[in-house]
């Protein structure tokens, strides 16, 4: 470790290289913090245009644009992308820019890892987008690629996104690694765990969490690879295997999956509402509880996702009470956050509207969560757009409106500049009410009765599916305000004091803005 | 590209005009027409008002303090926190909701799971992309396909009330009776699902699962395929007949006479002409929605049958692909699912038809003769 440090001494005073030369081979974190960003927001652009392919061809019935083989590869490419590309790496960003500058680090603690683990990522998105204009086409059975639909009755290309699926795994398995080396070796003097910043915290948590389940995903399609090609018959019920069986693997991996997707939202939307609400958090130590009592529930709740499937009564009983248990430290966390701004003084930046709506919405989110955890009431809901709004208002207030909220949070501390508040408060707006206007009636069209995943339905869902694609191009539309917001920021713009936010707390405000290339070579005494 | 982006226009004006019926707002569950099902939509209602009642709350304080504890407005932030009496009730209250909660599910969630004891048996096979009925005991059995057409799922023909939605075979049950349905699946994982009867259940190749209706009222009720299962997984809609006693011992009478009727068709003296024509329907049923109606497939995924060696030259080796199908590939075993009389059709169909003109005729006997040596 220490030769880690002396390295870094050296290099004081030196600016970063010049030329590509300096992002290919860089050691820094912030470089790498703001690769991922870029990254993450570049899949978020691509998985969200293949979004707009299928709220177009769903406008009306009736199939106009695209044919049922390609609508397939649209759904199955926007769940991959967005997930394993978009929420993940961008969160890994954040880790990789914040997590030195709160724990007053002078870097990650595996540099090097920390530069290979990045650059997997755009192997592996490359070769899996690549799929699609392979002959037979790309994966077409769902982010979820249940067997047998995704071994025997899967396109050739169905190897390439085995192979994909592994290297996307590597980098988050060597990212956590990173990470919780990092936040335990790393603190400065005096930074005691429970003195950390809410988002070491809670990526601390889905450190674990990646660590426990991406290699179960690995075993998972490595046993798809078998089946394909080695002539096992793991998922093939006539060769003595089981269909189920794959579902409770890809599940045990899949249920931890989405709070590695929300609990580092949750820890960003706890730093954010106490700074604008200029008021400590309510409850810090049941916070830290809470995230550690939902991420252990997240390992025994997994066939609620399989209601269907035919397990036995006792096993569904089992994973619903466990299911609903659930609620109760997401419900302290709520309770936490609206505790925190009764009787502060708030302001509504672009970061606290973000974080409000994140609130609000992802709290909706948990309701239709609740809902769906009742095994008998799942039989109706299970498979249809009620499912489909359920996860999208979990995913989008929750996952991509944290990641929002963090970055206009940090955008003056990253480069020096104020950020265009009136543009923000637009693209809050726009987003707030596209992504209402695009989720909430799919609540409805499913308690109707459409299932998911189908290009073509009866007319009397067409209503609701045409306001659903008009809300769902606005929220499009409206992220490429963000992306003109951030280079705007980027190129210019008021000077950004060292603390810019007059309720933020944390030794991140300590250095200057934009912080400097290496910072904490010398750690800070922290009180 | 042009073609589409006329009939997208033609069909949004039309959709504009048929958005008046007040059905295409529906915005909750059906009550159903099942008793579980009523217990079902009232349980969902309950856990939904719950959840309102605390949105309420919750949403209401926030609200409050937006407005109230603003810095414009002069506000001064107190600076309190941490405080075990609210922490424990704010995780005990939830607690005590949930156990309130969790009895009705479970109770719902019992009866739900008690299929024994039913009046009639009934196995449902999920296939791409199509539903098989067997009546278990009756000797009838058949199979489900959509009858929407592909004009009109492309804009080009009208679409009707029950677009998608429609079937050729329904599964007919009787009113009053405890139907038990053994759900399966001959190819990939299917869902069988009927939202009034509020059954869903997954269709699994190689397990068989149960699950249970008792219908009261007469009627028509649809439902669809809710498990993503391919190309056509759109297109694969469940509708179900429930009839009085009656009707649908008339019904069953007349279904297994046709199958009689059908039986002894493979001892008929058969044309090239009538399996020509028999075969072309059951390909376009069954073989069309991988190999195409042009017989030419879809490269990379289904082979083509248009001057393929085995359709010219291997006689026997296409039979033996058709009935016991090609294990780690797509085509299934076809033996099972048709009679000898639509084998024998479809084969020669193929060898005829798009330019193969094999002149080969394969007769039921011949299919028969095949089995038997197997």
């Amino acid at each position: 470790m220490s030769a880690v440090i002396d390295h870094h001494h050296a290099d004081h005073g030196h600016g970063p290289a010049k030329g590509l030369m300096r992002w290919v081979l860089t050691t820094n974190h912030k470089d790498i913090g703001s690769m991922y960003l870029w990254f993450s927001f570049a899949m978020f652009l691509l998985g969200g245009s293949m979004a707009m392919i299928i709220r177009a061809e769903l406008f009306q019935p009736g199939l106009q644009l695209v044919q049922p083989e390609f609508f397939n590869q649209m759904t199955t490419s926007h769940g991959l992308i967005m997930v394993f590309g978009a929420v993940m790496p961008a969160f890994v960003g954040l880790a990789n820019w914040m997590i030195p500058l709160m724990i007053g680090a002078p870097d990650m603690a595996l540099p090097r890892m920390n530069n290979f683990s990045f650059w997997l990522l755009p192997a592996a998105f490359g070769l899996l987008i690549s799929t699609l204009f392979m002959e037979g086409g790309g994966p077409n059975f769902g982010w979820t690629f249940y067997a047998p639909l995704s071994t025997t009755y899967a396109p050739p290309s169905v190897t390439f996104f085995i192979f994909a699926i592994h290297l996307a795994g590597i980098s988050s398995i060597m990212g956590a690694i990173n990470i919780i080396a990092t936040i335990l070796n790393l603190r400065a003097p005096g930074m005691t765990l429970m003195k950390m910043p809410l988002f070491v915290w809670t990526w601390l948590i889905t450190a674990f969490l990646l660590i426990a389940v991406m290699p179960v995903l690995a075993g998972a399609v490595t046993m798809m690879l078998m089946d394909i090609h080695f002539g096992t018959s793991f998922f093939n019920a006539a060769g003595g295997g089981d269909p189920v069986m794959f579902q409770h693997i890809f599940w045990f991996f899949g249920h931890p999956e989405v709070y590695i997707m929300i609990l580092p939202a949750f820890g960003t939307v706890s730093m954010i509402i106490p700074a604008f609400a200029r008021k400590p958090l309510f409850g810090y130590t049941s916070m830290v509880y809470a995230t550690g009592a939902i991420a252990f529930l997240s390992f025994a709740v997994w066939a609620h996702h399989m209601f269907t499937v035919g397990i036995p009564l006792t096993g569904e009983l089992f994973f619903m009470y466990a299911t609903m248990l659930i609620a109760v430290p997401t419900g302290v966390k709520v309770f936490n956050w609206v505790s925190t701004m009764f009787r502060g003084s708030l302001t509504f930046e672009a970061p606290m509207l973000f974080s409000v709506a994140f609130v609000i919405l992802f709290t909706i989110g948990g309701f239709s969560g609740l809902m769906l955890a009742m095994a008998p009431a799942d039989f109706q809901y299970h498979d249809t757009y009620f499912v489909v709004a359920h996860f999208h208002y979990v995913l989008v207030p929750g996952a991509i409106f944290g990641i929002f909220a963090s970055a206009y949070y940090w955008l003056p501390k990253w480069t020096g500049h104020m950020y265009d508040e009136v543009l923000a408060k637009t693209h809050f707006w726009m987003s707030f009410i596209g992504m209402n206007l695009a989720f909430f009636p799919m609540h409805f069209v499913g308690l109707a009765g459409m299932p998911r995943r189908i290009p073509d339905y009866n007319m009397m869902f067409a209503n609701f599916n045409m306001v659903s694609s008009i809300g769902a191009f606005m929220f499009g539309a409206t992220q490429l305000l963000f992306l003109y917001i951030v280079i705007k920021c980027i190129r210019g713009g008021p000077k950004a004091a060292a603390k810019p936010w007059e309720g933020a707390e944390g030794l991140e405000w300590t250095v200057p803005s934009p912080a400097p290339y290496h910072t904490f070579t010398t750690p800070p005494e922290v009180k | 590209m042009l073609r589409y982006a006329s009939a997208w226009l033609g069909g949004l004006s039309l959709s504009a005009v048929s958005s008046s019926a007040s059905a295409d707002w529906e915005v909750n569950m059906t009550r159903g027409v099942t008793d579980v099902s009523h217990s079902v939509f009232n349980l969902h209602m309950t856990i939904f008002w719950i959840c309102v009642a605390i949105g309420v709350i919750v949403f209401g304080i926030m609200f409050w303090s937006m407005f109230m504890h603003r810095k414009s407005r002069g506000a001064v932030p107190a600076t309190f926190h941490e405080n075990l009496t609210v922490e424990i009730l704010w995780t005990v209250i939830p607690l005590l909701i949930l156990v309130g909660i969790a009895i009705p599910a479970t109770t719902t969630l019992i009866d739900i799971y008690d299929a024994d004891d039913s009046d009639i048996d009934i196995m449902v096979t999920g296939y791409q992309w199509r539903w098989q009925y067997s009546y278990l005991g009756e000797d009838v059995s058949f199979f489900s396909h959509m009858t929407t057409s592909r004009d009109a799922i492309n804009n080009l023909a009208d679409k009707g009330e029950n677009y998608l939605l429609e079937v050729d075979e329904p599964v007919v049950i009787p009113v009053g009776q405890k139907v038990r349905f053994l759900v399966t699946a001959a190819d990939v994982i299917h869902s069988w699902w009927v939202p009034s009867l509020a059954v869903k259940k997954d269709a699994i190749p190689g397990f068989v699962n149960e699950a249970w209706t008792r219908v009261e009222e007469p009627g028509i009720y649809r439902g669809q395929c809710t498990e993503l299962c391919g190309r056509d997984h759109a297109f694969m809609p469940i509708v179900v007949d429930a009839r009085s006693q009656e009707d649908y011992d008339a019904w069953l009478a007349e279904k297994k006479e046709f199958a009689a009727r059908e039986a002894e068709l493979t001892e008929k003296e058969w044309t090239l002409e009538e399996l020509m024509e028999r075969g072309e329907r059951v390909y376009s049923s069954t073989c069309a929605s991988c190999h195409q109606p042009t017989g030419q497939g879809i490269p990379g995924a289904f082979p083509s049958l248009v001057g393929s060696d085995m359709v010219l030259n291997d006689l026997t080796g296409h039979i033996d692909i058709v009935v016991n199908g090609s294990p780690g590939t797509a085509m299934a075993a076809f033996g099972p699912q048709l009679s000898e009389v639509d084998l024998a059709a479809v084969i020669t169909y193929e060898r005829n038809a798009w330019g193969n003109d094999t002149g080969d005729m394969v007769t039921p006997l011949d299919i028969l003769e095949f089995e038997e040596d197997q």
